[in-house]
């Protein structure tokens, strides 16, 4: 989102001794404890940018993935008000991972080298997306909890200390305060409706509850990137503490619905205040990550096939562009002579 | 007809930087960018990515790489000095409470 | 005597009979683009163009929606735009069937698109005009909408015709496939004629002329020939539509089609 024009890397003194590299890093870990906000041509260990080139540019082909699942539906929207507000659901996906990535190029990164990362298989995505939608109720479902999974994850990203991934993430949070309450309404319409529609919206809430519970990602104890992202506060909340917080605001709007969460362990602890659930299917969670979901070659050959019928039509724009430009170059020499 | 790059579909558009002018009587402000293959193009898109909420009456694109920044290395000798000349800012100077229209 | 008094009754009757399906053209053809356009989303060229071409179909939605519920009320039997869109079958369609056609490369919806968006000003313009102050309405601003879309559609037929060898070539095809749908846009009917002299529609054939010069004009500088021949004509206004717009409906009408009565 802000220009890699801007980017100017190397301009900076590189630290020749590690002891520089050492004294540079403390200052720039001083500016973080200040909360002060990095910007694109800040000195920035490099595991820094690194870190975050992988974190946004995963984030910005979720977006795009999860255009797919939801655009499955479009064509198939039960009333024109549904499909009107479902086209711009997913035009808003579109517009995230625009965004998103615009961030990420402002490390030195190009959206092509992102995409090829995508499209070879090399970089990760959310792992929901791989999972199908197979009913109308699958897209109030995704819109529920799926975009309210994210928003949770979202928000504390907007206070993050890069500055360009924390703006587009303010972007990306008002924009999506929408997705969720849209979702939420079709599921009260379907849980709502006749005996179909409410077994419709049950069975949307059995797939689509524990994938969206490991979307917080692996439990504290087996996160190899918490504490290095936090101290960095790129990240400002454990994956764990999330979770719960996700839970225990979602289980009351489900008993509202009058749908039941797929989890007979699920119950209310006195104690803790909190509620407690049961054991997470982390073998899922981790055979999904490595390409074995249900959908996961579905979803990357969309993507590549959308990306190479497109290449022509890249091409036209650009070999018009340099024509335009050489034409008017011609005629104002024509002007000049 | 032979095309004027090697392999145009390979590298991304060139990026465009967008700036809105949310209503009129305010300045154009930075939103963000994205890539365009002409100018033209450059606008729809920002019209299409950046307005879709009614957040602009106006556009501007300009190539993100005829922007010239200034160095964070030289961040201090450009903005240190304004930091004493306190005398510029009207809290500066001490004026009776008494005396109206100051 | 009783026939003067009648005959106007009788006018305005016959006038309403004409208005539906004229209402309803107008609506069935931004529908099922906008249906046809929906389709691209997730699967555009580039992701800006995803952005784009979404906005499209929201405005042809919208155009749609507003339409319809109109429709449903000139005729007067209780039909919403929902009713009209999902529980109609292909032959009371009145949609162009140029809006019909598949999507096929990026050059083929975007000929369609330029097409039509083409017929589109001409038609809301006139409207603006309309003696129906609710058409008028309507028009007025769709119209703004339809100018951006001629923008976009036009930029886009330029940059493949004047682009490579191959999009050359695409765009050519693209056009040499659809101009056989193009006829019916500007050839009036009986109830483009009575809209016409009821002052609720434009003249299609004034606006004909206007039509093809610009067309040939953006054709020449996108390097494009206009085809000699449309060898059979097409009239899905009057309800006769190519087999492509029973797939359409198939798939759009399928859950109301399935569950009926429902509300979603």
């Amino acid at each position: 989102m802000y220009t890699q024009a801007l980017d100017v890397h190397g301009r900076e003194p590189v630290p020749a001794a590690a002891a520089e590299v050492a004294a540079a890093a403390a200052r720039f870990q001083a500016r973080i404890d200040a909360d002060e906000k990095i910007e694109p041509k800040d000195w920035m260990p490099d595991a820094y940018r690194q870190t975050l080139i992988r974190q946004i540019s995963q984030h910005a082909h979720s977006e795009i993935v999860g255009m797919l699942p939801e655009g499955n539906w479009i064509t198939r929207a039960p009333s024109l008000r549904r499909k009107a507000v479902l086209i711009a659901k997913v035009q808003d996906e579109g517009g995230h991972g625009m965004y998103l990535y615009s961030a990420a190029e402002t490390l030195g990164i190009s959206r092509a080298q992102m995409f090829e990362q995508l499209l070879s298989g090399a970089a990760k995505y959310s792992s929901i997306f791989n999972y199908p939608t197979l009913t109308w109720a699958d897209v109030g479902a995704i819109g529920w909890l799926v975009d309210g999974a994210a928003i949770m994850n979202q928000i504390p990203i907007c206070r993050c200390s890069y500055g360009p991934y924390a703006r587009a993430m303010v972007r990306i949070c008002k924009e999506e305060s929408f997705h969720q309450r849209q979702g939420f309404e079709i599921m009260l319409t379907l849980a709502r409706g006749s005996a179909a529609q409410h077994a419709m919206a049950q069975d949307a809430l059995n797939r689509w509850w524990w994938p969206s519970i490991m979307m917080f990602g692996p439990s504290d104890a087996d996160s190899k990137h918490t504490a290095q992202s936090m101290r960095w506060k790129i990240k400002r909340f454990s994956n764990d503490e999330l979770r719960q917080k996700f839970i225990d605001i979602t289980v009351p709007q489900a008993r509202f619905l009058e749908l039941s969460i797929p989890d007979p362990a699920l119950r209310w602890d006195e104690a803790t205040q909190h509620f407690s659930s049961g054991p997470i299917d982390w073998n899922e969670f981790h055979a999904v990550l490595k390409g074995s979901g249900p959908c996961n070659r579905e979803r990357l050959e969309a993507r590549r096939s959308a990306h190479q019928a497109g290449a022509w039509v890249r091409a036209a724009a650009t070999a018009h562009a340099a024509k335009q430009a050489a034409r008017a170059l011609a005629s104002q020499e024509a002007r000049q002579a | 007809m032979s095309d004027p790059l090697p392999d145009p579909s390979a590298a991304d558009w060139p990026l465009f930087e967008v700036f809105i002018r949310s209503r009129s009587g305010l300045e154009h402000k930075h939103v963000g960018s994205l890539h365009a293959a002409d100018a033209r193009m450059a606008i729809e898109h920002a019209r299409d990515v950046y307005t879709r909420r009614q957040e602009g009456v106006s556009i501007w694109v300009v190539r993100s790489a005829d922007i010239v920044a200034s160095d964070p290395g030289e961040a201090e000798a450009l903005f240190e000095p304004a930091r004493d000349k306190v005398y510029r800012h009207p809290t500066f100077y001490a004026i009776p409470d008494e005396v109206k229209n100051l | 005597m009783s026939a003067p008094a009648a005959a106007p009754a009788r006018g305005d009757r016959a006038l309403g009979e004409a208005l539906f399906p004229y209402v309803l053209r107008l609506a069935d053809t931004s529908l099922v683009l906008g249906q046809r356009l929906g389709e691209w989303i997730g699967h555009a060229p580039a992701l800006e163009e995803d952005l784009g071409l979404a906005n499209l179909a929201l405005d042809l939605i919208g155009q749609a929606r507003l339409l319809l519920t109109y429709a449903g009320e000139i005729e007067g039997r209780g039909r919403d735009e929902d009713a009209l869109a999902y529980l109609r079958d292909a032959p009371e369609f009145r949609n162009l069937a140029l809006a019909e056609q598949p999507n096929g490369d990026f050059a083929h919806t975007i000929v369609r698109q330029w097409l039509i968006d083409g017929w589109q000003l001409e038609v809301y313009e006139g409207l603006t005009g309309s003696a129906d102050m609710r058409l008028a309405a309507i028009a007025a601003k769709a119209l703004k909408e339809t100018r951006y879309h001629y923008r976009f559609s036009s930029g886009w037929l330029l940059r493949l015709g004047d682009g490579t060898a191959e999009s050359q070539a695409r765009a050519q095809q693209a056009l040499d496939s659809l101009w056989r749908f193009t006829e019916e846009l500007f050839a009036p009917d009986e109830i483009d004629e009575r809209m016409a002299e009821a002052g609720i529609a434009p003249r299609l054939g004034a606006a004909a002329g206007r039509w093809e010069r610009r067309i040939g004009q953006e054709l020449r500088t996108a390097t494009l020939t206009l085809p000699e021949r449309r060898p059979h004509p097409w009239y899905g206004k009057c309800g006769v539509h190519t087999e492509h717009l029973g797939h359409l409906l198939g798939e759009m009408q399928h859950l109301q089609r399935t569950y009926p009565g429902v509300s979603w």
